[in-house]
């Protein structure tokens, strides 16, 4: 054995000192929870289009009322949005701090390299992350306010659905980001569980086998309101 | 030539057949400063029955007596429970998973049946920005010691030992802390881990101290100031992907990190914060 003396000393100490990282991941779990819970309620309610166009936009039309008379206008739904939103930036403000992390623990990646346990889903947390953001993005500007909708924002919401999904690369670029999110959930259920120091050896299984599980229930519930537009099963 | 796991031995002596020619790809560095570049090495007459270190002993009494310089390894007691050697091995910590059925297993417990004829092996340092390179495939493991000095320990006075059964443990988290106490403390989850983080190295710790009864009194204070040296050693944050574990030679789980991340929780709910 050798004996070393550095002469650097102490490396630097990172911001991440004062920000634990393991408090970062809590922030990540718990904004990651809130946005689930508003996904599952997301996609019940997308199944509302196989009522039919009057309850479709009569669905929509109570989301912009709840609580009315007791709650002026649209109270509960922008309550709904700027908690959604604090979520949003608090996961990715997360993500991107302890991705700059990882970046500055391996400066030097390895030559060679083969992983033994990771998963897709594992893999792609953090790009799959920045599609995801970019197609709710472009799912906002398409139906809810109607920016690259041909329905506009004038048409009912039931007309934009039709619009876009009746549209096949429209559909096509839904299920990709849809299946990629099922993905995120798949890695981020799990992740979240061990994050909050819930899973012990016992659990692991059921925690695995009950995310993948929710995540492919979540990704068929949201694909097939656009694909039965596609086919016109709705129309 | 074929290797069997279970075929006979006697029928493969090593005297009668020749050896495995391999060519070896090993990351050479002069020092911390300086740039490091793969270079090959041809090695003949390599026996099945050689541990991999040994192998890399026999290249470098080649290297000597070619008057080079010889390939720097860490290594010490070569029975897979000091933790000193490691190096990545084709891609993989320990070179864990390159043989089907193979145990985990600390690079000096591995064998060279494990590879076969005309093989070519990569051979590379662990590479963490908390690890930096002494040379060759030598790492300085120090912040290993910073983080283990910042709280993983049990402040009781030395001298003669208590009667044992005056603390009664139960039996499964005696197990269970012995598990996470086999931790050598070699740095092959941090090699393994995709971002260089050193999660499953603090919560091995974590674990063992905090499922004993000695190790209450410090449990907040250790895990806080644990995680808080991780960070500023340089290590990267945790993200299950469970390499760690799957290269771990002993076997370590991921419950560890569940333990602290749920101790960490309660520490910093109890008010307990880094000491700066």
């Amino acid at each position: 054995m050798v004996t070393v003396t550095t002469q650097s000393g102490q490396r630097r100490a990172p911001k991440a000192a004062k920000t634990s990282s393991v408090f970062k991941k809590v922030v990540m779990a718990v904004s990651g929870i809130i946005l689930v819970l508003y996904l599952i309620a997301h996609m019940i309610g997308n199944l509302k289009a196989f009522s039919g166009r009057e309850d479709f936009n009569h669905y929509s039309e109570w989301l912009r009322t709840i609580g009315n008379p007791a709650l002026p206008g649209a109270t509960v739904l922008w309550i709904i949005r700027i908690v959604l939103l604090a979520a949003v930036l608090a996961h990715i403000w997360a993500a991107v701090s302890l991705w700059r992390q990882a970046k500055r623990a391996r400066p030097q990646g390895y030559v060679t390299r083969k992983a033994v346990a990771q998963s897709y889903a594992s893999r792609t947390m953090r790009w799959g992350g920045v599609i995801i953001a970019a197609f709710v993005i472009w799912h906002l500007l398409d139906l809810t306010f109607g920016a690259v909708n041909s329905e506009g924002h004038d048409g009912s919401p039931y007309d934009r659905l039709l619009a876009s999904f009746q549209n096949p690369v429209s559909t096509i670029f839904y299920a990709i980001a849809v299946i990629l999110l099922g993905m995120h959930l798949r890695h981020g259920v799990w992740s979240a569980t061990q994050t909050l120091g819930q899973s012990n050896r016992r659990r692991e299984v059921t925690v695995n086998y009950a995310a993948t599980a929710f995540a492919t229930v979540l990704t068929l519930g949201f694909l097939l309101t656009p694909f039965s537009v596609l086919f016109g099963l709705i129309d | 030539m074929t290797l069997t796991e279970d075929g006979p031995r006697a029928a493969t002596a090593p005297h009668e057949k020749p050896g495995m020619r391999l060519t070896l790809r090993i990351w050479r560095q002069q020092d911390a400063s300086a740039p490091g570049k793969m270079v090959d090495y041809r090695l003949d007459d390599v026996s099945p029955d050689m541990s991999f270190l040994e192998m890399l002993d026999v290249l470098n009494e080649q290297l000597i007596m070619e008057g080079q310089d010889p390939v720097a390894f860490d290594h010490d007691c070569r029975e897979g429970i000091c933790g000193m050697c490691g190096v990545m091995i084709n891609g993989r910590a320990h070179g864990n998973g390159l043989h089907e059925g193979h145990p985990q297993t600390t690079t000096c417990q591995l064998h060279m049946r494990s590879f076969k004829d005309g093989d070519v092996i990569d051979i590379e340092p662990w590479r963490a920005s908390a690890f930096p390179v002494i040379k060759d495939l030598a790492v300085d493991r120090r912040s290993f010691d910073r983080i283990i000095q910042a709280g993983g320990y049990i402040s009781v006075p030395t001298g003669t030992a208590p009667e044992a059964h005056a603390v009664p443990v139960p039996k499964k988290d005696a197990d269970f802390a012995f598990d996470a106490a086999t931790c050598i403390g070699c740095g092959a989850c941090v090699a393994a881990c995709p971002n260089a983080s050193s999660m499953l190295f603090t919560a091995a710790k974590i674990t063992h101290l905090g499922l004993l009864p000695q190790g209450q009194p410090e449990r907040d204070d250790r895990v806080v100031n644990m995680v808080a040296q991780q960070d500023r050693e340089g290590f990267g944050g945790c993200t299950n992907i469970g390499e760690c574990s799957a290269s771990c030679p002993k076997g370590i789980s991921m419950e560890t990190i569940s333990r602290l991340n749920h101790d960490l929780l309660g520490a910093l709910r109890a008010g307990v914060r880094p000491k700066s």
